[in-house]
């Protein structure tokens, strides 16, 4: 690997639109930055802010979320309700001291394979110059209020 | 819980996914770095998805005991249905394996190997801690029941309850007007074979009239849908027609005896009069007229009641009050239609406030036998034949102004008007289009004979229909301002008449039909169908279908064709006698929730009720779409969504993120 | 309301009885007009063809001056020229951050700047149909026109197609507001099919053909319509059908008497204002016979004085004066 700094991001993608853009991307064989490691729920609207933080808490120096265009969303209307969040978590990542520049909202049309790989090359550029985050969870936040360890649990 | 076991099996897809991933590498890694996850054998094979890969995975079940199966491969949307297959017949609860794509989201996206390869550990990694949390599920199966509610009498819907009627299925017609027929029942000819639009029409119409199997509700509409596929309950209000149909023979004295004429706004599209008891048109189904209360004396005056007076049978009701009857039906197919675009949004062209500039819809019913002239082609003032007539294409479609879409009908209608013209007046005619667009089997034919029959075809957007004459020979005339585009020149064209080809628009109400059916519109404002190449006549919510215009500008061959496929897919459907359904969905912990009602409102589905009597609220299964929204909005985290659970995908993000393994990596460091 | 306002120079000379009946109508109806201070030509239509930065700097000057007085955010034209350019420019420096820095370098050489958006550029019909409103208008008529017959004339610039997205006030293609106006103080108003037709602008300057053929048109139009009069609101389109009414006439050899008065004259004659303090009777084309169906007397127009210098020498008699 280079010497430079390569961040790591985590992408919530629906599964409908922008997955499946992603998709595309694939089958079109679109190069784009390896930063980026994709999670998929059914719609944007599933989009806990818990899922944001806790990529933020386990190391990842940025968070992606993507959906469908408004208006195309497979649940009618759920993404109007992922922008509502994006917004308001943003402030909050704000107030938390996490630069807003690293959390990303994406619209993407299962179509717009190439404009999904785009802007993932721009985002992942984007976070590469703002750095590591330096989340220490051990000192920023009790042990006991992170989620649930499944093993410890299972145990 | 018992410590999972779990089997990895990574696929080279060829060279595909082992030409930049080092596959081996990545199972050998998940194998013994995710042991202490639980991963009890880790294989890579050629092509997992053959039947050879899938008989490694079925053999590993039953011989090693795996609880959970992640297969790193392709793309769910290709093969995460094999794979939950090969599972289930190994004995292996299908939603219990996972299938995670190192293919389209990383070896054909990267050209590093080693940061595909440790890309892809990250995915598996992901996968596994992600499966851990999955529980065995069924899908859902509800009961169906074979009644289907048709809304809307047009020629869609009509050849939709017909088909399904006569698939020995019940059927229950509502149509907002006093008749069936639609639009079709008010052209004279049909482009472009010339056939009588009624001839071919009112057969059908009778059909469902009389047919066994099909309970018609004129003069009704739908007020209330609730429950699910299969099972729904619609609302329908039976606006008061004011004539006892049980009495009523359809004889006509009572519109003939009439007092009061008014202008017949929607069949006679504003161009004639009807009474104000009447039935739209003489073929109508049923026959029973209806008084417009708005318009009769009696109601306005409380006297007249010459209808009753001479009615032989004695039907005439004037106490008859609006009913409200429920159905229970499996599944709705709506077709209620298009409205006209009001060519009154584009003053410049004079409609409205030019005598002789008529709409589309106005000279369906100038032409037509039956219609207010006998079908004579005259000017307003009821005698005058055009000499010249202009016929304007596109009228509020292509245009951005008004409607971007194409409006599909216009140009092969205005052809039929130009022919119509021709035949029975003989005048010139000039038609004004921006492209020609002649797309379906027989149309382009009917073009070349339009040409041949010698009518003016200028391409062009008219600029403005004026009065306002400003060379001698335009006196008294309807001057076309236009800039003929193909010899470069701006022509002003006088002419006796002018027809505007207004395009289709959505009804006024679809927004509110969308809502209440629970679909959703494009941004056109048509009803959006489930994906538009391969599965038109769906919509996103199952077991409502779409057919005709309301999901966009259509001719009337392809009307009948969506109301047949519609048709297709509602028997289909009953024939299986139950339906199932993924059992991705929501449920409420009812000891977690505190009533606070914040899901109810995030349902775009209203698949959550609040139960009044336990201050909770409640998913009902069978309408949850499994978006999971109102698993993200609870705020006291009483709601959990099955396959994607909170647990599953924050364990994912460890794993993604490698938390799962880092204690592991210290101790081995 | 405070509103800047921007004359433009057409309202100083050939336009000042549009001066003046603005300003004679603006106190009634609760206008109050800042002129600002020390503003500058437009450059019309034809700087901009010439040389595009120099021409919106000169624009953006006069906004520049208006956006000192921060008394208020809106800055009224009744000039349809003035109008257009004035909206233009503020719409493309909000547009194009590089003609904003180009424009702004040039204002910078007098101590201003102007940044697109800060003002809201009306033309004063929008702001007596939409801020003072037909209600309140009709409230004020005491004279109304009854019995008189009016062509209302937008001319071709007011209508021209929204910029940065704003919402234009009337139709593009078929303008409807002053009509309602003219209807609301009374008078009879004819569904004026070349309403929103080109005057010519200055074509009669440079093909008399052209510039003619369009105003006989217009004055055709209004004619053959039984128009009394007609009523614009743009300076440039008065001058083409009143001053050049008599050449075109000439050209053609036609007769045509069609007189041309503005929309703010017509409200003064409502609310009941005298002819002469809203310059009626600077019109050429003499609009005394249409205004007599309502009962407005027009003063008789002075006589022109020629004022002769001393070192004239006498004219020589001719023989008919005796």
């Amino acid at each position: 690997m280079s010497e430079q700094f390569e961040p790591i991001i985590i992408g919530f993608t629906c599964n409908w639109c922008s997955y499946r853009a992603a998709d595309m991307a694939g089958t079109a064989r679109i190069k784009y930055a390896p930063n980026v490691r994709l999670i998929r729920l059914m719609c944007s609207g599933r989009l806990d802010p818990t899922f944001i933080l806790k990529a933020f808490a386990d190391g990842a120096d940025g968070v992606l979320v993507s959906g469908c265009h408004p208006g195309d969303c497979h649940y009618v209307e759920q993404n109007y309700k992922t922008m509502r969040r994006f917004y308001l978590l943003r402030k909050l990542l704000t107030q938390m001291g996490i630069e807003p520049e690293r959390i990303k909202l994406l619209w993407a049309s299962a179509a717009e394979g190439q404009i999904f790989a785009d802007e993932i090359t721009k985002f992942t550029e984007e976070v590469r110059r703002l750095g590591p985050l330096n989340w220490n969870p051990e000192q920023g936040i009790p042990k006991e209020s992170q989620p649930a360890n499944p093993m410890e649990v299972s145990a | 819980m018992a410590k999972e076991r779990i089997g990895v099996y990574v696929c080279h897809c060829g060279t595909n996914i082992a030409g930049t991933v080092d596959v081996e590498d990545v199972s050998r890694w998940a194998g013994e770095v995710l042991k202490d996850r639980g991963v009890v054998i880790s294989r890579d094979y050629k092509f997992m998805c053959s039947s050879l890969g899938q008989e490694l995975i079925q053999k590993d079940i039953k011989e090693q005991g795996l609880t959970r199966v992640v297969v790193a491969a392709c793309s769910p949307h290709l093969h995460e249905a094999t794979f939950r297959n090969a599972c289930k017949i190994a004995g292996l609860n299908p939603y219990l394996s996972e299938l995670v794509s190192i293919r389209e989201q990383d070896s054909w996206v990267h050209t590093d190997k080693a940061v595909a390869t440790e890309k892809a550990k990250a995915i598996i990694s992901g996968g596994v801690e992600r499966t851990i949390w999955q529980t065995p599920l069924d899908p859902l199966k509800v009961p169906i029941n074979p009644t289907t509610m048709v809304v809307g009498g047009g020629i869609a819907g009509i050849q939709a309850a017909l088909e399904i009627a006569d698939g020995g299925f019940p059927v229950v017609m509502v149509e907002r007007e006093p008749s069936i027929g639609g639009h079709m029942a008010q052209f004279d000819k049909t482009f472009p074979t010339l056939d009588c639009s009624a001839c071919i029409l009112t057969p059908k119409m009778v059909q469902v009239g009389s047919h066994p199997n099909i309970q018609l509700l004129t003069y009704a509409e739908v007020t209330n849908v609730s429950g699910y596929v299969g099972s729904f309950q619609v609302t329908v209000k039976q606006r008061a027609r004011s004539v006892n149909v049980e009495d009523c023979t359809g004889c006509g004295i009572c519109q003939e005896k009439c007092p009061k004429k008014v202008i017949d706004e929607v069949f006679e599209a504003g161009l004639g009069y009807r009474k104000a008891v009447y039935t739209p048109f003489p073929q109508a189904v049923p026959k029973y007229p209806v008084i417009d209360r708005e318009n009769c004396t009696y109601y306005i005056k409380g006297t007249c009641k010459a209808c009753e007076k001479f009615c032989p049978t004695g039907a005439i009701n004037f106490e008859q009050e609006d009913e409200y009857l429920t159905f229970d039906v499996g599944q709705i197919i709506l077709a209620t239609g298009w409205d006209l675009f009001d060519a009154r949004r584009i003053p410049q062209y004079g409609y409205g406030r030019l005598a002789n500039v008529f709409s589309n819809l106005e000279f369906e019913r100038l032409s037509n036998a039956a219609g207010p002239t006998g079908g004579k082609i005259v000017m307003r003032d009821g005698i005058t034949v055009p000499k010249t007539v202009g016929i304007v294409h596109c009228v509020g479609s292509r245009d951005k102004n008004y409607n971007n879409y194409c409006s599909a009908i216009c140009c092969m209608q205005s052809l039929k008007f130009a022919h119509l013209v021709h035949e029975r007046t003989g005048a010139e005619v000039y038609n004004f289009y921006i492209d020609m667009r002649t797309v379906s089997k027989g149309y382009d034919e009917f073009y070349q004979r339009l040409l041949d029959e010698g009518t003016h075809f200028i391409r062009g957007k008219v600029a403005e229909i004026t009065d306002a004459a400003r060379e001698p020979g335009e006196e008294g005339k309807l001057i076309i301002q236009v800039e003929n585009t193909l010899v470069g020149k701006q022509m002003r064209i006088p002419v006796d008449m002018v027809i505007l080809s207004s395009g289709l628009e959505p009804r006024h109400d679809t927004k509110e039909v969308a809502h209440l059916f629970g679909i959703s519109c494009s941004a056109d404002g048509w009803l959006l169908e489930r994906h538009p190449k391969l599965d038109p006549v769906a919509t996103m919510t199952e077991g409502i279908f779409i057919a005709g215009c309301l999901q966009g500008p259509k001719d009337i061959p392809t009307s009948v064709a969506q109301g047949a496929a519609a048709a297709a897919r509602v028997v289909g459907k009953i024939q299986q006698k139950e339906i199932s359904m993924e059992p991705i969905k929501a449920s409420i912990n009812q000891d977690k929730c505190s009533g606070c009602r914040i899901c109810n409102n995030l349902c775009p589905f209203n698949a959550i009720s609040f139960i009044e009597d336990r201050m909770v609220s409640e998913v009902n299964p069978a309408l949850c779409q499994g978006c999971g929204t109102c698993v993200a909005a609870c705020p006291a985290g009483a709601i959990s969504g099955t396959v994607f659970s909170d647990q599953a995908i924050l364990a994912q993000i460890d794993g993604l993120l490698l938390k799962n393994v880092k204690p592991l990596e210290l101790v081995a460091g | 309301m405070k509103y800047h306002y921007y004359p433009g120079c057409s309202l100083e000379k050939n336009a000042a009885s549009y001066n003046i009946s603005t300003l004679a109508i603006a106190k009634p109806l609760g206008m109050e007009f800042v002129e600002v201070d020390d503003w500058n030509c437009c450059g019309a239509t034809e700087y901009i063809s010439l040389n595009l930065t120099a021409a919106y700097a000169l624009v953006a000057r006069n906004l520049a001056l208006a956006s000192k007085n921060t008394e208020s955010n809106q800055i009224v034209a009744p000039c349809s020229a003035c109008y257009l350019n004035l909206r233009k420019c503020d719409s493309y420096m909000t547009e194009s951050t590089d003609l904003a820095d180009k424009v702004n370098t040039a204002l910078a050489a007098g101590g201003l700047s102007y940044k697109g958006g800060t003002l809201k550029v009306r033309h004063l019909l929008d702001v007596i149909v939409n801020d003072i409103g037909y209600d309140a208008i009709a409230a004020k008529v005491t004279k109304p026109l009854k019995g008189l017959r009016i062509a209302p004339y937008y001319g071709c610039m007011i209508v021209r197609p929204i910029f940065s997205g704003g919402s234009s006030f009337d139709d593009t293609e078929y303008p409807k507001t002053l009509d309602k106006l003219l209807k609301t103080l009374g008078a009879e108003v004819i569904d004026f099919p070349l309403k929103a037709h080109c005057c010519g602008g200055h074509m009669t300057q440079i093909s008399e053909a052209t510039g003619y053929e369009l105003i006989r048109q217009l004055v055709k139009g209004a004619t053959d319509y039984k128009a009394d009069l007609m009523v614009t609101l743009c300076p440039m389109c008065q001058l083409n059908l009143d001053a050049f009414q008599g050449p075109m006439n000439m050209y053609f050899n036609t007769n045509y008497k069609m007189p041309v008065l503005y929309f703010t004259q017509m409200i003064g004659l409502a609310l009941g204002i005298g002819a002469a303090e809203l310059g009626i009777g600077s019109e050429l084309v003499d609009a005394r016979p249409a205004l007599s169906k309502i009962g407005v007397e027009v003063p008789e127009p002075e006589p022109i004085k020629v004022r002769t210098p001393k070192e004239a020498l006498p004219m020589p008699s001719l023989p008919e004066e005796k």
